[in-house]
């Protein structure tokens, strides 16, 4: 049992891992003896599972997952929305009011091409187009904020451990933010400075996701353009 | 219209560009350089200069190319008007739809489009300007575009020419000596797993010169094989921004 990369290495597609008796978890493949990276990305172990933590990758929609979409067509019984993933979701209609059909005229007024809409992912198997729904609480059409989007493989950072990062950009800035997993951010605040203001800490955090210590020099980024904003506004 | 040379290779063993026989033509490899693909690459390798744009795993357009089970991977190679020494026609010619076949056939081992079910992965290689042996260079740059942009794989895929001027065995070789040489031989390769993944031969070899030049073929594969792995590197530096790119450094305030 042979370990050929360090924890937190950076690894490219088709690098030797490790040899022996391991399991090769995400992003990793077995062939004979050795063990595979299939990605680039930062090598991780727990125990003798082996796995690579993605730098860059598509979003692919998971059940429970928090999505923010664009509504891109309306049909009979529902809407298709854009994801930010290579498979196209589908809103029914059963999950938006409980019937079977869009009511005929403006039935699809209740939300029109373009609308941004906050829902959370119900079935998702790669067989088919993931189905979405609105029905929970803080879910449906967005009405106000500014939507950012990263990279999906960022999301898991700018959340932090058990909502860490995200917890304390809520409480720093006192705005209202919503992560979705595909890797769409909506930022509500009272004053649009502010949603300017938080835009460009998330795009710190994406851009240092995978520097050591990003928390705290989050928070002193925050601390510091805050007083800089009070300033400004007293003067 | 260019004549045929009256030698190859010199008395004192020296090819018409100045390389031994045995001797590659610097490569130089960028990831990444471009914005709006998913994934992307930049080779050159002597006077071949080659751009790769990836896109994907994204939504299939038409419709009935749809795999149930797998994404289907559709590779377009395609030369500029004035990458060769006579203006090439733009129109898709009978040489750019093969090498394109065997671009794709050469990186589909390599690819697992079974993660990506109904989807399309889409690869174009923009030939810019050509010097002989661009099918190969296009398989190094296409194999990091497709690393750069996120799509898993087995391994990369690593290719170079050999061939057969004036009785010798050589390697990679450039235009005059694939138009007037005796022999040419592409050949890609998955270096770590050890399988070929693209052999083709134009011209006559025989078996032991074959072997000889097979031999050297990956050789030259595992060189490249190191080059693609720093260059995906480099980019995975960029990306994690232990090393800022020069852009980034410009928006900080």
């Amino acid at each position: 049992m042979t370990l050929h990369v360090e924890k937190r290495q950076i690894v490219t597609p088709g690098e030797l891992l490790a040899q022996g008796d391991y399991y090769p978890d995400l992003n990793t493949f077995r062939e004979g003896d050795s063990i595979y990276s299939t990605i680039m990305g930062i090598f991780d172990h727990r125990g003798n599972r082996l796995s690579v933590v993605p730098l860059k990758h598509c979003y692919i929609p998971f059940v429970d997952d928090l999505v923010i979409g664009k509504i891109v067509d309306v049909g009979m019984s529902g809407w298709m929305v854009d994801i930010n993933s290579p498979y196209p979701a589908l809103l029914p209609a059963t999950e938006v009011m409980g019937r079977q059909h869009l009511p005929r005229g403006d039935g699809g007024r209740i939300l029109e091409v373009g609308d941004l809409v906050k829902a959370k992912v119900i079935a998702a198997d790669r067989t088919r187009d993931p189905l979405l729904t609105i029905r929970d609480r803080g879910l449906g059409k967005i009405s106000r904020g500014r939507v950012l989007k990263i990279s999906p493989s960022k999301i898991p950072r700018l959340i932090g451990k058990d909502g860490s990062m995200i917890n304390m950009l809520k409480k720093e800035s006192s705005c209202s933010l919503n992560v979705g997993q595909n890797g769409v951010v909506l930022v509500t605040c009272e004053t649009p400075e502010k949603e300017e203001l938080v835009i460009d800490v998330i795009k710190v955090i994406e851009r240092e996701a995978h520097t050591q210590g990003l928390a705290d020099r989050v928070l002193e980024l925050m601390k510091s353009r805050i007083r800089g904003e009070g300033n400004a506004e007293g003067t | 219209m260019q004549k045929a040379p009256e030698r190859l290779i010199d008395e004192n063993g020296f090819r018409l560009d100045g390389r031994r026989p045995e001797e590659f033509r610097p490569i130089k490899l960028q990831v990444g350089i471009l914005d709006n693909p998913d994934g992307s690459a930049f080779i050159e390798q002597g006077k071949n200069k080659i751009i790769v744009g990836v896109y994907g795993p994204r939504e299939i357009h038409p419709k009935h190319m749809v795999l149930p089970d797998r994404a289907v991977i559709r590779c377009r190679y395609r030369m500029a008007p004035f990458s060769t020494e006579e203006r090439k026609n733009p129109a898709p010619s009978r040489r750019e739809i093969e090498i394109s076949k065997v671009i794709r056939e050469a990186l589909e081992p390599a690819v697992m489009p079974e993660y990506y079910p109904r989807t399309v992965i889409d690869i174009f290689v923009e030939a810019l300007q050509c010097d002989g042996g661009t099918r190969c260079a296009g398989i190094v740059a296409a194999s990091l575009a497709l690393a750069d942009a996120g799509i898993s794989m087995r391994e990369l895929v690593s290719a170079c020419s050999v061939g057969k001027v004036e009785g010798q065995i050589v390697a990679d070789l450039f235009d005059l000596e694939d138009k007037y040489g005796e022999a040419d031989m592409p050949v890609a390769i998955m270096p770590n797993l050890n399988k070929v993944t693209l052999i083709q031969m134009d011209g006559k070899l025989s078996r032991d010169e074959f072997e000889r030049a097979f031999e050297m073929a990956l050789d030259g594969c595992r060189k490249i094989r190191n080059l693609q792995a720093e260059a995906l590197k480099r980019r995975c530096e960029v990306l994690t921004g232990t090393e800022m790119p020069e852009k980034g450094s410009l928006e900080a305030h």
